[in-house]
């Protein structure tokens, strides 16, 4: 039971993250109907921006959470200018082309802004400073450290502030509407490029928070560690429904939990030993001991996308989708 | 780059096309005469020379291009001191040149890259890094007929092939993963173990090795659990072992992914020791896991940098300004072979000096270096490293599946480099002299 309640902590801490990455992917989506895979790269960018601010600040003297902190306000920005700029030079443009155009697009921004980091932070993996202690809590057997309960307590803080902006704003009333019909927002007075251009920024600042935090979180970062992440976020923002913001919401926290339980249950119920029927046939194959497992713990990156293909398959729309998956 | 690597691969092609020339010409009774003593009365005409491409490949980019440069500036350090020993092959004063290649640790790439150097003809190749691409490789220089010696890729498969093309100067994992299981078995008593490796050819052969050794001594092994070499969150995984309760936990893979998966288990409570291959066995393990690095133990095939003779230690140091890493006193030794082979067979000619190579008896920067039937290196030892104080420090050498403390070791070292130092006093004396300072360096290591 404790490695179960352990399992949940651990998916529950990468959820929290999987769903601040999923919210820009839907949020974009939303407005644009377009998916912008280049938003894994703004977590990255983010993350490497971090990086760069604490290792400066690192011998400052200045308290570990004000360094953090500090490193977080400077990717936050930095990477809302890349989020614009991404929209400025490479969406805007294609507005009105074909669906795929902008798609080909995104692609293109992500190879351009993996190789700028590339560049930049060279292709070795960083390990990231750990500025802020790790603690660990005990809840039976299980542990759970003060960055996880960090992570997922800003992750929460940001998705209800999110949800305030959206429902309780006159931007967000302003998004809504873009979403719905942007020609006819248009009409009532709403400056529509604005506000896509201001969904982008809102998407990217997140991304960057959730770069922080992965970084911190496995103390690594790597040009590439967008790519994966990314991706998974939009496997949890289908899984929400595609543009739909408590979705994405819902998506990431179940599809962390789906994972970490899936990597983590995976090599025992596969076990084909364990089954009598199958253990009988497997014969000697099978003594004390022995283990014959079919499906191991490196299918753990398989799940997000079995659940993505089993989501587009049964429930286009996604588990609290209004929209028709066709639109995708 | 590519533009670049082109030029580099066309002089390669032109300057051999000159060596062939060179060849076809008589040699003239005036080159014989030419390094005789200063008695000749006119000052001798400049030797003609003769230019010798050693390719090397190693991944230069990429998670472990630190590993790359090092392996690189090993065989470099070996070049620049056989130019500057003024090596004559065939009459002709060698001017050795180095192509380093990068093979992004992709076995796609490392073909590609092999065909490349096949293609430049190069005399002979120093690499590849990774046990990965050194297997697919292989079998393009053996049939181009190039000789190739890895300083660093332990798969027992590489040489398993039966070409007579591959040598290898460090150890195998069916030597480092018995050497690293014995001594967990002998050392920390643990009665279970689990085992996770990162599901490519080195870790997973590794972790093989690991556990055969590990049941052989009767040890509980739990269900193999996999990663892959980019995984980043280890928690699923180590949750699940953790619920198991092992004593010790054996990862075949690299520090990238290594540094990361301590982490985490410290931070899930997991008190196993943690053991490692040579791949996670640098001290940017310290750095990637902070603190948890601490007490973890690892294997290296061969023996550690900082043991290696005084004219490599010293010699890469002025060179590059660094210390070595991992496996470049290894590259370095891979390099001389090729030199001192070409030498013996007076050719830098594949076919005439690759016999020589075979049978060759060198006393490197590592040791006394000989290859069995197989390109294995004979007796190869196999160091255990235990991280402290951010660093990886020797505790044990293990050779022929004997354990001694690294100190004994080298004492022993000393000794028997004691030995031979009236024998490899005359090499001393010629162009090379690895072999006097590898005696030195010995006594010197325990003067310390």
């Amino acid at each position: 039971m404790d490695i179960f309640i352990q399992q949940v902590i651990n998916g529950l801490t990468l959820g929290a993250v999987y769903a601040v990455v999923a919210l820009g992917y839907t949020m974009v989506y939303g407005i644009i109907q377009l998916i912008n895979f280049a938003h894994g790269e703004v977590v990255m960018i983010g993350a490497m921006i971090a990086f760069s601010v604490v290792n400066l600040l690192a011998g400052s003297g200045l308290p570990p959470i004000v360094i953090v902190v500090l490193a977080t306000a400077c990717a936050v920005p930095l990477c809302m200018a890349v989020g614009y700029t991404m929209e400025r030079v490479a969406y805007r443009p294609l507005r009105n082309a074909p669906r795929l155009a902008p798609l080909i697009t995104a692609i293109g921004i992500s190879i351009i802004l993996q190789h700028l980091a590339l560049m930049i932070w060279s292709r070795n993996p960083l390990a990231f400073p750990q500025p802020v202690k790790s603690v660990s809590f005990h809840i039976g057997e299980a542990t759970i450290t003060n960055i996880q309960l960090g992570i997922i307590f800003i992750s929460v803080a940001m998705m209800a502030g999110l949800a305030w902006m959206i429902y309780r704003t006159r931007l967000g009333a302003a998004m809504r509407a873009t979403a719905q019909n942007a020609q006819v927002a248009g009409l009532m007075g709403i400056d529509s490029d604005r506000i896509i251009a201001l969904t982008f920024i809102i998407g990217a600042g997140l991304a960057a928070v959730a770069g922080v935090m992965v970084a911190t979180y496995y103390g690594i970062a790597h040009y590439t560690m967008g790519a994966n992440l990314g991706l998974k976020a939009f496997c949890a923002a289908v899984l929400g429904g595609i543009g739909n913001v408590p979705g994405a919401m819902l998506g990431g926290v179940v599809l962390g939990i789906v994972e970490a339980l899936g990597a983590g249950y995976i090599g025992d119920l596969t076990d084909l030993c364990r089954w009598p029927v199958v253990s009988g046939w497997l014969g000697e194959r099978c003594g004390p001991d022995q283990h014959f497992v079919l499906f191991g713990s490196n299918y753990q990156d398989v799940f997000a996308f079995m659940v993505l293909i089993a989501v587009l398959v049964f429930r286009p729309q996604g588990l609290l989708g209004e929209r028709v998956g066709d639109r995708a | 780059m590519q533009p670049r690597m082109n030029a580099i691969a066309l002089a390669a092609v032109a300057a051999l096309t000159l060596v062939a020339c060179g060849k076809e010409e008589p040699p003239k009774p005036a080159q014989q005469a030419a390094p005789a003593p200063a008695a000749a009365p006119a000052p001798p005409p400049p030797p003609p020379t003769i230019t010798v491409t050693i390719g090397h490949v190693a991944p230069m980019t990429g998670g472990i291009a630190h590993l790359g440069e090092d392996n690189a500036n090993g065989a470099r350090l070996a070049i620049e001191q056989a130019n500057a020993a003024k090596i004559s092959i065939d009459g002709k004063e060698a001017k050795f040149v180095i192509v380093a290649e990068d093979d992004q640790a992709d076995p796609k790439v490392g073909t590609t890259v092999a065909q490349k150097l096949v293609d430049a003809k190069v005399a002979g190749v120093v690499g590849h890094l990774n046990s990965g691409t050194s297997i697919p490789a292989s079998s393009i220089y053996s049939q181009a007929g190039i000789p190739v010696i890895s300083g660093s890729a332990t798969n027992p498969k590489l040489t398993e092939q039966g070409y007579k093309t591959q040598f290898r100067v460090v150890g195998r994992d069916d030597q480092q993963g018995p050497a690293i299981a014995s001594f967990l078995a002998a050392n920390n008593k643990p009665k279970v173990v689990a085992i996770v490796d990162d599901a490519t050819a080195y870790g997973e052969g590794l972790a093989n090795e690991v556990e055969k050794t590990l049941k052989a001594a009767g040890i509980k092994v739990l269900p193999r659990e996999k990663g892959t070499d980019k995984t980043t969150d280890f928690k699923a995984v180590l949750t699940k072992l953790k619920g198991r309760n092992p004593d010790a936990v054996f990862y075949g893979g690299m520090d990238a992914t290594g540094g990361p998966m301590l982490k985490q288990a410290r931070e899930l409570g997991i008190k196993a020791v943690f053991a490692f291959g040579d791949g996670a066995c640098t001290d940017k393990m310290a750095e990637l896991a902070g603190a948890a690095a601490e007490g973890l133990i690892c294997s290296q095939a061969g023996i550690p940098p900082q043991a290696a003779s005084k004219q490599f230690t010293d010699g890469f140091k002025t060179k590059f300004g660094k210390d070595p890493i991992l496996y470049s006193p290894f590259t370095y030794d891979a390099a001389w072979l090729l030199i001192e082979s070409m030498k013996k067979a007076n050719s830098p000619d594949p076919a005439k000096y690759l016999p020589e190579l075979a049978k060759i008896s060198h006393r490197g920067a590592t040791g006394l270096i000989e290859f069995d039937e197989k390109g294995d290196r004979k007796n190869a030892e196999i160091t255990i490293f235990a991280l402290k104080g951010g660093k990886v420090e020797p505790i044990a050498v293990v050779q022929g599946g004997q354990t001694m403390a690294y100190n004994d070791f080298l004492t022993k070292l000393a000794t028997s480099a004691g030995a031979v130092v009236q024998q490899v006093k005359d090499a001393a004396a010629s162009a090379t002299t690895a072999a006097g300072d590898a005696a030195k360096a010995a006594a010197d290591a325990v003067k310390k």
